[in-house]
């Protein structure tokens, strides 16, 4: 309890950090409470291009509708709710793999670093975006590749950090005495140096969220996120494109909405770094 | 120096053949029939099969990858499934008109970034700084597909200033260059202005800057001669390898703003399953990425005389 309190007190210190943290809990009260907030179903068509504001059987259509008809701002609610998601698990898995993959790099070294870091360097190597489309127009895509192609474009990353990490750490003094103590590597690995590395993977971290989120809506406005009737936003920016120049509130709705979740995110994240930042 | 370039040469070539063979193997997984879809959908079974039979599709795929390499290594690069043209035709038209709107991006982009980032820096924690500071997270946090909506809406469809598209059906306009570059400049600048920024803020904490100020010399001068100079080594290498992000970046505005490059090729190219095409829009980019990554490396050692590359790790 404490602990949260220290926190909201150091953001009464940090408006910017601030203005983060709302817009990050703002998107996550969207998510939870999609289905209580969301006047309509997200695919469900009631009336096509229907501007901001019209009416559909005595309800308010607030963001009016899609080309197919379907309530924009349900949409949004709902597509908070699958970004969120995929974002999160697709992190964890990334960080599961990279940090398992950097400890052992960093700590067994010789030919597992030599072929751990050749793989990482061919994927480094390559724009992530187009591993991206390789992978997910072969394997097609959906929730489960779209989780898969993050992790395989973000782990090497990861990795890379925390083998530099635990090259270090494992000259130290503590884990010279592990050893001696005749505990084993994974011992050794997951609890005398993965503690050590929370401090800079948290920061990794929330930036690293916030590119996934964008990556996520890249993937949908490119055709390659989760298939049609989902709500999801890049795709719903994707659809309405054609028609931008005539509907206008398609497009905007959802570009302010991935916006200012990843802004939410990145301004936290320079709350954080910075220790003395005023704000 | 020698060493190194060989070395990063036989680095790239490992890379190539490494990706080469993943991108084939990844399409030879892809179910779907590659005959039906270059014959047409009314093509009957018996048509499929010989065209399958000609074009060599029943020998084993280690075989078919490997003539395609002996391909390769003759400058040969195959012939498009989709455009029925050999991948060459197709392939350095569409990366020229990258090359153009990259150029463009880059010439406005990085006397910009290095401005800012420079102005921001050399006084760490004035207003200035953290104005600067907050617009390049806002900038960054906005996927280019979400300004290229904000840009078009404003400019196109409430001012009426600049065209929505950029398929440069009418020859070469530079108004359809506008909102493209702009996405670009705008998503990217953020993260070298930062990095500038940290870079020259770090130089001014130096005792050569105090030396330099409290032998009487102006601010100004202080800044341009003396921290201006160590200030940019980091943020230059930044920049060479901002060109890998371009790449990112531009499959997304080029799909955006149906402008006819090599990332809407390489889009179009996967989605058809257009494997040589494919193939050669994947050699192009590792090039693209090895040698600025090479680049990098080399202009990181002139600038920085301390860095040598004997024994040391590249």
């Amino acid at each position: 309890m404490t602990r949260v309190r220290r926190i909201l007190a150091a953001l009464r210190h940090r408006p910017v950090a601030a203005i983060g943290f709302a817009l990050v809990l703002f998107w996550f009260a969207a998510a939870l409470l999609a289905p209580v907030l969301a006047p309509f179903d997200p695919v469900t068509p009631l009336t096509p291009f229907a501007k901001p504001g019209a009416q559909h059987g005595g309800a308010l259509l607030l963001l009016g509708t899609d080309t197919l008809g379907r309530d924009i701002l349900s949409r949004l609610l709902f597509g908070a709710r699958s970004v969120l998601v995929y974002a999160i698990g697709a992190t964890v898995l990334a960080y599961a793999v990279g940090v398992t993959a950097g400890l052992a790099a960093g700590y067994y070294r010789g030919r597992t670093d030599t072929v751990l870091s050749f793989a990482a360097n061919v994927v480094l190597s390559f724009p992530v975006l187009v591993l991206y489309i390789l992978i997910l127009t072969t394997i097609g895509a959906s929730g489960l590749n779209i989780l898969l192609a993050v992790t395989v474009a973000s782990a090497p990353g990861i990795m890379r950090v925390v083998r530099g990490l635990t090259l270090e750490l494992r000259a130290r003094d503590f884990v010279a005495a592990a050893k001696l103590r005749g505990d084993g590597a994974a011992y050794i690995m997951l609890v005398e140096i993965l503690p050590n590395l929370r401090g800079p993977l948290v920061v990794d971290a929330c930036l690293r969220f916030g590119y996934v989120i964008i990556t996520i809506g890249v993937l949908g406005f490119l055709g390659l996120g989760l298939p049609p009737p989902a709500p999801d936003w890049g795709s719903m920016i994707k659809e309405a494109r054609q028609v931008a120049l005539a509907f206008p509130h398609m497009t905007l709705a959802p570009a302010v909405a991935i916006s200012s979740l990843v802004l939410g995110f990145n301004l936290l994240a320079d709350g954080l770094r910075d220790p003395n930042g005023r704000g | 120096m020698l060493f190194f370039l060989l070395k990063r040469l036989g680095m790239l070539a490992l890379t190539m053949l490494v990706v080469s063979i993943v991108v084939f193997l990844l399409l030879e997984l892809t179910p779907g029939n590659v005959a039906a879809k270059v014959l047409g959908q009314y093509a009957t079974a018996e048509q499929q099969r010989l065209w399958l039979e000609a074009n060599g599709y029943f020998d084993p795929a280690f075989e078919r990858y490997l003539r395609w390499l002996a391909k390769l290594l003759t400058g040969d690069l195959g012939e498009s499934l989709c455009y029925k043209v050999p991948v060459g035709d197709i392939l350095w038209p569409r990366l020229l008109n990258t090359v153009v709107l990259g150029a463009a991006v880059l010439a406005i982009m990085v006397p910009l970034s290095l401005t800012l980032g420079v102005i921001a820096g050399m006084r760490e924690g004035r207003p200035s700084d953290r104005a600067i500071s907050i617009i390049s997270i806002v900038t960054t946090s906005v996927p280019e597909f979400a300004s290229a909506a904000f840009l078009s809406a404003l400019f196109v469809f409430a001012l009426g200033w600049l065209p929505g598209t950029s398929a440069m059906s009418g020859g070469f306009d530079w108004r359809e260059l506008v909102l493209p570059v702009a996405v670009l400049v705008l998503y990217d600048f953020g993260y070298v202005a930062r990095m500038t920024r940290a870079s020259m803020a770090d130089v001014m904490t130096q005792p050569y800057i105090r030396t330099a100020l409290l032998k009487g010399l102006t601010f100004r001068v202080v800044v341009l001669r003396h921290a201006l100079r160590n200030a940019l080594i980091a943020p230059f290498t930044v920049i060479l390898l901002q060109v890998n992000w371009l790449l990112s970046g531009v499959i997304v505005v080029e799909s955006f703003f149906a402008y006819k490059g090599f990332g809407a090729l390489l889009l179009e190219a996967s989605l058809f399953g257009d494997i040589f095409l494919i193939e050669a829009c994947a050699m192009v980019a590792v090039v693209v990425a090895v040698v600025t990554q090479t680049l990098a490396d080399i202009a990181y050692a002139y600038l920085s005389p301390r860095i040598r590359f004997a024994g040391g790790p590249v």
